[in-house]
């Protein structure tokens, strides 16, 4: 049970870190950084879950497998986001999200 | 066997458009003609039948992957299907060469993740196909290389992969405490413990995000009004429905047996009204067309919160006035969408009080977007007439006059913006303008797309028949 | 299922096919788009002619197509639907002459003439609708195809006027729907009957019938331009003559009359009303929008706005008359639909006339215009005289079952209002004619198109006097059993008493 919490706690905590940074980092990459450390603080809880029984001997293939999935998809996704965030930082010679909605 | 090639076809489609760029038009547009087959056909199968589990590979869950054939999900994809195509042929003509390369490899993965996402019946799945519209729209988004346009790609990029993060955490929840992600098996098993509460929060915080709800709708009027035409169409009429469609599916088979739905009722009813006015009031002071028409897009989403949580209240007659939203709002958005794509490559640009004479030297597009208008303020007869009177009638039978005044009132001001427009169409502006010719297509693209808003209005009980299939809101109580 | 239910379909085709097709023709093809015009009028003429018969004879005419579940798309020609299909129809005949000559050859007539159809359809569809949904639907088509129409001409001027109009009357139609719906979620039934259908909850939902009714007459009292929501109708001038003298003369407005004639009779019935002590209220706010209009009307110097001033006092009679609560005052108000429609809008053409063939705009300018233009001025002044209630004019007749009825009701202070009413009309008419006939002509006009043969042209010429002729008439020959007022007591007979 305590191994499960540890991993869970350390879990939640990755997702939250990356959260703040996400809100508080105004270059790009480093919100980049923030989304792949909240990715990875899902799939450290997704699979630490998977562990179904107390003693941990059995464990569930199933989120594993999950996970893997996931992070094809970020991968894919932080690709996407570096050729972007490469443009933006032609466009404006600045990697950041400038406000256009208040022109 | 006919939902499988709804999700192979465009996927193929997209990688032979890839590979074979010289007829890339060819491909695209005949993978929509044929999707639209399968989507009839499965119709057919559908009406033949009642719903129905497709067991990929011949393996049931929890091993197997399934898919699940509704009514709702028909609808869905029927819509998919026809919006698909008819901006397939608007697209054709719209994007140069260049652009046209990318558009349709995207467009058709796009189209796979949305077909497949209607057809999913597991929330894992959800989510890999959540990500998946979420990636090829962020692609598609980006295709006008301008600033803004990059920006709002980027903006968007974040918050769908942080949207879909939140569910991701959700669902990892749920397995932990019950052991399954298909819906069906996790419907039998879910209880109200803290897990199963925790899962639903963070679910509810990551789609609402996607779904653009207010406060969540920050990223959506940069990011849908300054893509390409035909992808503003596709983003407002079915991108954002699509996280939309999940929390249906969640809701009616898992969330309202745990008891939260009065919280959700309170809270999709508050912000939904708060949506419909600060969207509409935010729509009504934009000088530029295309983000008033994305702020309109922000509204109306608050009009479908107002429905859900309606339908969550009890009132059975909810669920059709939401189906019925999403439908009318879809067709009449895109319509408004393209038009605003004609008149930008018309005048090259999207100045309001500089439409000049539009309504004479445009007058179908203008027809396209009055029409358009007609449905999304919820005149009648048209599809969101009906949805309107549903939703109406949904409130008072609840006595909700709040939610009441609500609707009323986002009508007035919808009325507001779309005769601003119209309005400035038919005046003449002091400075001449240089305009383009515009293809006849490109034309009645929007046109036909309005007109079927409108024809909406007059085919509510075969619709209505066609979604109650399989009766997706299976939940449905007895008024206390 | 026999040939008799699609007719009324038909009537509401014959105009609207035309009118889409006409939206499509180029501007230069004046010969094809006159044609459809006619040939649509023509058709929708002679159907209703055929419906006028066969209503006379007890025939039943009704259309239905499910539109929800539990409610239906229908139309049904009875007798007081085919009494506002009629004038809607003839007027429309006359009007389109009228338009043609005034407006055919300037710029988008295609637009112009496909609107002025699409806003015929949804009259004649106010007038034929058999429960409220229909209603509200043409109501609101109404609403929406009148807008191109006023803000035709395309200048700042008209898109302001044109976007106050649409917040009046989409805001009324707001009410409007939110009463609709509230009545269906307590009655489940939106059909009109005679009588009224209200009685059923009305034990019940004692409060919720009331704020309904409310709602329903702060609708439909928009466009029927009731004080104070008529703050559209004189901005509304803007738009061409033909406009102004068919839609905010007649149709438009009537609609809004019309609904309430509707909600009183067949949705709530008197009885209920009584019972709900709203009649009176009704009655009052009906009696200061006529004397308000009146009023106001004396003070305005542009002769368009004047006598949109006067159909804001005038069409407050109609209502009047339903409001006293009595066979005969309802007689009275109802027959002024047909009166005040060929009156007032052979007033509205007579103004078009001036402007057109002489520039004048304002009654200032009008100083000897009857020597120019003699039979206009003729037209003009009977259908003026009608107004002020001279005998034997049409509006005598209204006038005088009006205050008939209030004295059989027990309403006697509705005489003082007629008097008062009475008298503020000739106030406001008699200094027109008086200029008009007895003072001397200017050196020369505002601007003055000269024709050979006649006063102006013959299109122009030709339908206000046809208009006086018929006002005339419907007083003249009353008692003759195909006078609107004949027919006004059949419908009296059949369905509200």
């Amino acid at each position: 049970m305590s191994t499960l919490f540890v991993y869970a706690i350390v879990g939640i905590g990755l997702f939250s870190i990356g959260l703040y940074a996400l809100i508080m980092q105004k270059h790009l990459l480093r919100k980049l950084l923030a989304i792949n450390i909240m990715g990875s603080g899902v799939f450290l809880l997704f699979v630490s879950l998977s562990m179904r029984s107390v003693t941990g001997v059995l464990t569930d293939p199933v989120p594993s497998a999950m996970v893997i999935t996931g992070i094809v998809v970020a991968i894919s996704a932080t690709a996407l986001a570096l050729g972007l965030m490469i443009k933006i930082a032609r466009k404006s010679a600045k990697a950041e999200l400038c406000n256009l909605d208040q022109e | 066997m006919i939902e499988v090639f709804l999700i192979l076809l465009p996927f193929f489609g997209g990688i032979l458009s890839f590979i074979i760029p010289k007829f890339n038009k060819v491909i695209g547009l005949g993978t929509f003609v044929l999707t639209l087959f399968f989507v009839f056909g499965l119709g057919l199968q559908l009406l033949d039948k009642g719903s129905y589990y497709h067991f990929i590979g011949g393996w049931d869950a929890p091993l197997g992957i399934n898919l699940y054939v509704d009514g709702l999900s028909l609808v869905m994809l029927g819509l998919t299907s026809v919006m698909g195509l008819s901006l397939s042929i608007y697209a054709k003509k719209y994007f140069i060469c260049k652009q046209s390369l990318w558009f349709w490899t995207i467009w058709l993965f796009m189209i796979a993740g949305l077909n497949a996402l209607f057809l999913s019946q597991d929330i894992f799945n959800f989510y890999v196909t959540l990500e998946l519209i979420g990636l090829s729209s962020v692609a598609l988004t980006a295709l006008s290389d301008t600033k803004e346009a990059l920006t709002g790609a980027m903006r968007y990029l974040l918050i769908t992969l942080l949207g879909s993060l939140f569910y991701l955490l959700g669902v990892a929840l749920l397995y932990h405490g019950f052991g399954s992600v298909d819906i069906v098996i996790l419907s039998k098993k879910i209880e109200s413990i803290p897990v199963a509460w925790a899962a639903l929060g963070l679910m509810s915080i990551g789609l609402l995000l996607k779904s653009a709800l207010f406060p969540f709708h920050f990223w959506l009027p940069l990011a849908h009004s300054s893509a390409p035409a035909p992808i503003s169409a596709i983003l407002s009429a079915v991108i954002i429905k699509a996280s939309l469609y999940i929390q249906l599916r969640l809701w009616s088979s898992l969330f309202i047996p745990l008891g939260a739905d009065l919280y959700f009722e309170v809270l999709f009813a508050f912000f939904g009204s708060l949506a419909v006015i600060w969207g509409s009031i935010k729509a009504l002071v934009q000088t530029r067309l295309k983000m008033l028409i994305a702020y309109s897009t922000v509204a109306q989403v608050g009009y479908l919160f107002i429905a859900f949580s309606l339908a969550l209240g009890g009132i059975s007659i909810a669920w059709s006035a939401l189906v019925y939203l999403i439908l009318s709002h879809a067709l009449a958005k895109s319509a408004m969408f393209l038009v605003a794509g004609n008149l930008l490559h018309f005048h090259g640009h999207d100045r309001i009080i500089d439409l000049d004479r539009i309504a004479q030297r445009l007058p179908l597009s203008t027809t396209a977007f009055a029409l358009a208008g007609v449905s999304i303020i919820g005149l009648p007869l048209s599809g969101g007439f009906i949805g309107k009177w549903f939703l109406l009638e949904a409130s008072i039978t609840k006595s909700n006059w709040v939610i009441t005044c609500t609707i009323l009132l986002g009508g007035l001001l919808a009325t507001g913006y779309v005769f601003k427009v119209l309005g400035f169409t038919f005046t003449k502006t002091a400075f001449s303008q240089e305009t383009k010719n515009i293809s006849l297509s490109m034309e009645l693209i929007p046109l036909s797309l309005a007109i079927m808003a409108i024809a909406l209005g007059f085919f509510a009980t075969p619709l209505f028949s066609l979604m109650e299939i399989g009766n997706p809101f299976f939940i449905i109580r007895v008024q206390p | 299922m026999n040939v008799n239910t699609y007719i009324p379909l038909f009537v509401i085709l014959s105009s609207f096919v035309p009118a889409l097709i006409i939206f499509r023709l180029p501007q230069k093809r004046h010969t094809l788009r006159t044609f459809l015009n006619l040939f649509g009028i023509f058709m929708t003429l002679f159907f209703v002619l055929w419906m006028f018969i066969g209503v006379y004879h007890n025939q039943e005419y009704l259309f239905r197509l499910p539109l929800l579940p539990n409610l239906d798309f229908s139309l049904k020609a009875g007798a007081l639907a085919l009494f506002f299909t009629g004038l809607s129809s003839i007027l429309w005949f006359i009007t389109t002459i009228y338009a043609i000559g005034y407006l055919e050859g300037s710029a988008h007539s295609s637009r112009f003439f496909g609107f002025f159809s699409l806003c015929i359809t949804a009259t004649i569809g106010v007038a034929l609708s058999a429960n409220l949904i229909t209603f509200l639907i043409f109501y609101e088509i109404l609403t929406l195809s009148a807008y191109p129409l006023i803000i035709h001409r395309g200048t700042e001027e008209s898109r302001i006027a044109g976007n106050k109009y649409l917040f009046y009357t989409i805001a009324g139609g707001a009410l409007l729907l939110l009463g609709v719906v509230w009545l269906y979620v307590l009655t489940e039934t939106l059909e009109f009957t005679p009588k009224g259908f209200v009685y059923t909850i009305v034990q019940e939902h004692h409060f919720a019938s009331m704020m309904i009714f409310t709602l329903f007459i702060a609708g439909f009292g928009v466009k029927a331009a009731l004080f104070p929501l008529h703050g559209w109708l004189p901005l509304a001038m803007v738009a061409p003559a033909p406009v102004s003298a068919l839609l905010h003369a007649v149709a438009v407005v009537k609609a809004g009359a019309f609904g309430i004639i509707r909600v009183v009779y067949e949705v709530y019935g008197i009885e209920i009303v009584t019972l709900l002590h709203l009649m009176t209220p009704l009655a009052v706010i009906a009696s200061i929008t006529i004397i308000y209009g009146s009023l106001r009307a004396l003070f305005q110097d542009n002769l368009k706005r004047r006598l949109a001033f006067s159909t804001v006092s005038q069409v407050s009679y109609i209502i009047l008359g339903v409001a006293i609560a009595g066979p005969v005052a309802a007689m009275g108000g109802i027959v002024h639909l047909v009166h005040q429609g060929v009156m007032k809008i052979t007033l509205f053409m007579g103004a078009g006339n001036f402007a057109e063939t002489l520039g004048v705009h304002y009654i200032s300018q009008m100083n000897g215009i009857g020597k120019r233009m003699p039979l206009t001025m003729v037209a003009f002044s009977i259908g003026a005289l009608g107004m002020i209630g001279i005998p034997p004019i049409a509006g005598f007749i209204t006038k005088w079952y009006l205050g008939f009825g209030a004295l059989d009701s027990g309403e006697e202070w509705v005489l003082f209002i007629l008097a008062g009413s009475s008298l503020l009309n000739a106030a406001y008419f008699l200094p027109i004619l008086y200029r008009a006939w007895f003072l001397s002509p200017p050196q020369s006009w505002p601007d003055e198109q000269i024709f050979s043969k006649t006063e102006t042209k013959l299109s122009l010429l030709l339908p206000p006097l046809i208009t006086a002729f018929f006002s005339l008439i419907f007083g003249l020959f009353v008692a003759t059993p195909w006078s609107p007022l004949s027919w006004v007591q059949l419908i009296i007979e059949r369905e509200f008493y």
